[in-house]
């Protein structure tokens, strides 16, 4: 299983191939929509591309309790563990 | 063998996951359709989707209100499939100053920006796909319940009742060359289209409340299969026609 940094890596690139955003500024304290600015339809698309990266399952309602890129990175973890 | 063995379909609207489209396709495939998509405005996003399907399908792109790549539509889906048998418009589009509840103050032009994008766009699809269509086809398109006034739905309830009447005169344009065109009026669902609608889940309640058959928010399967339906062989003389498949609100009055 990847470690918490090797999945912040991870989902930094996806973060920057869909918006653009610079990969090092994707750190866990960020809100997706606060700090990073990422639409819904974006942040759809990160879900989508994350789920194929890691293998894990995000669910719809799962989504929206994703504020911060560490609560996105704990999910994973966990999904994936 | 399925209900849609060897017939190719063109589906639009395909966004996420939880698009009437996607289920559609998906549908469609199992039915035995080959079934190219159309993409709009995040086509990486549609195209991650459409890797999703039973099998991967081809996506083209595009803005039902963009004229040059609605000209190059038939040349762009011929690519994939020698012809047409059905084409899926699910596709709608409105300003949210036309929704939520301003419907007193909305613009002429995001009103217009609004019957463009969602009703409009019924006739310049099908016609822009036409040419692949000599023999007919059929046409679905979705449908909201626009014979009475929904909370905060506005400018997009009377687009809606724009697509009823469109449908209808297409079905009497192209019916003498075997196109059939009909709705699929479908209960509420969440999907990104119904996210941006302000005052959504005022609607849960109607559909929680009063669906005779019971009505599942989560699920665009029943509006999806009424869509396979009408694509089928097994509607042969239905065009003009609205069908819901809403757990039947509609033929109760509470
Ligand atoms: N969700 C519901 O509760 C509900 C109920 C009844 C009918 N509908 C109708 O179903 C259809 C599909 O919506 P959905 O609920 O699956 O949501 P959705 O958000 O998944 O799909 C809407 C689609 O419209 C596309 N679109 C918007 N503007 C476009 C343009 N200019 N050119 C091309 N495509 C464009 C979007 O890209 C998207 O794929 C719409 O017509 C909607 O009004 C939805």
């Amino acid at each position: 299983m990847a470690s918490t940094e090797e999945i912040r890596e991870g989902l930094a690139e996806i973060v920057n191939e869909i918006t653009g955003v610079p990969a090092e500024d994707v750190q866990l304290d960020k809100s997706f929509t606060d700090d990073l600015d990422i639409d819904s339809l974006s942040m759809v698309e990160v879900v989508v591309a994350a789920e194929e990266k890691f293998g894990v399952k995000i669910p719809d309602e799962e989504v929206k309790n994703l504020a911060t890129v560490g609560d996105a990175v704990t999910f994973i973890e966990k999904a994936g563990s | 063998m399925g209900i849609l063995e060897g017939k190719r379909i063109l589906v639009t609207g395909v966004l996420t996951e939880a698009s009437f489209a996607f289920h559609v396709a998906r549908l469609a495939q199992q039915e035995g359709a080959t079934v190219v998509l159309t993409g709009f405005g995040r086509m990486s996003l549609v195209e991650r989707i459409a890797k999703r399907l039973p099998s991967p399908a081809p996506v083209v792109e595009l803005d039902v209100t963009n004229t040059e790549q609605l000209d190059s539509l038939a040349a762009r889906v011929g690519e994939h499939v020698d012809g047409l048998d059905g084409v899926v418009h699910s596709v709608g589009f409105a300003p949210q100053t036309a929704l939520g509840g301003s419907f007193l103050e909305t613009p002429f032009e995001d009103v217009a920006t609004a019957v463009h994008a969602s009703t409009y766009s019924l006739k310049s699809l099908t016609m822009a796909a036409l040419p692949l269509m000599p023999d007919g086809g059929s046409v679905v398109g979705m449908d909201f319940d626009a014979q009475v006034a929904w909370p905060g739905y506005d400018w997009m309830g009377v687009a809606k009742a724009g697509l009823e009447a469109t449908s209808r005169y297409l079905a009497k344009y192209l019916g003498p060359q075997n196109v059939r065109v009909n709705l699929i009026s479908a209960g509420p669902v969440k999907t990104m289209a119904a996210r941006s609608i302000p005052g959504f889940s005022d609607f849960e309640g109607v559909w929680n409340d009063r669906a005779p058959l019971g009505w599942d928010l989560s699920d665009p399967e029943p509006g999806a299969r009424g869509v396979v339906a009408l694509l089928s062989d097994w509607f042969p003389k239905t065009t003009g026609e609205v069908i819901h498949v809403d757990g039947g609100v509609h033929a109760v009055g509470a």
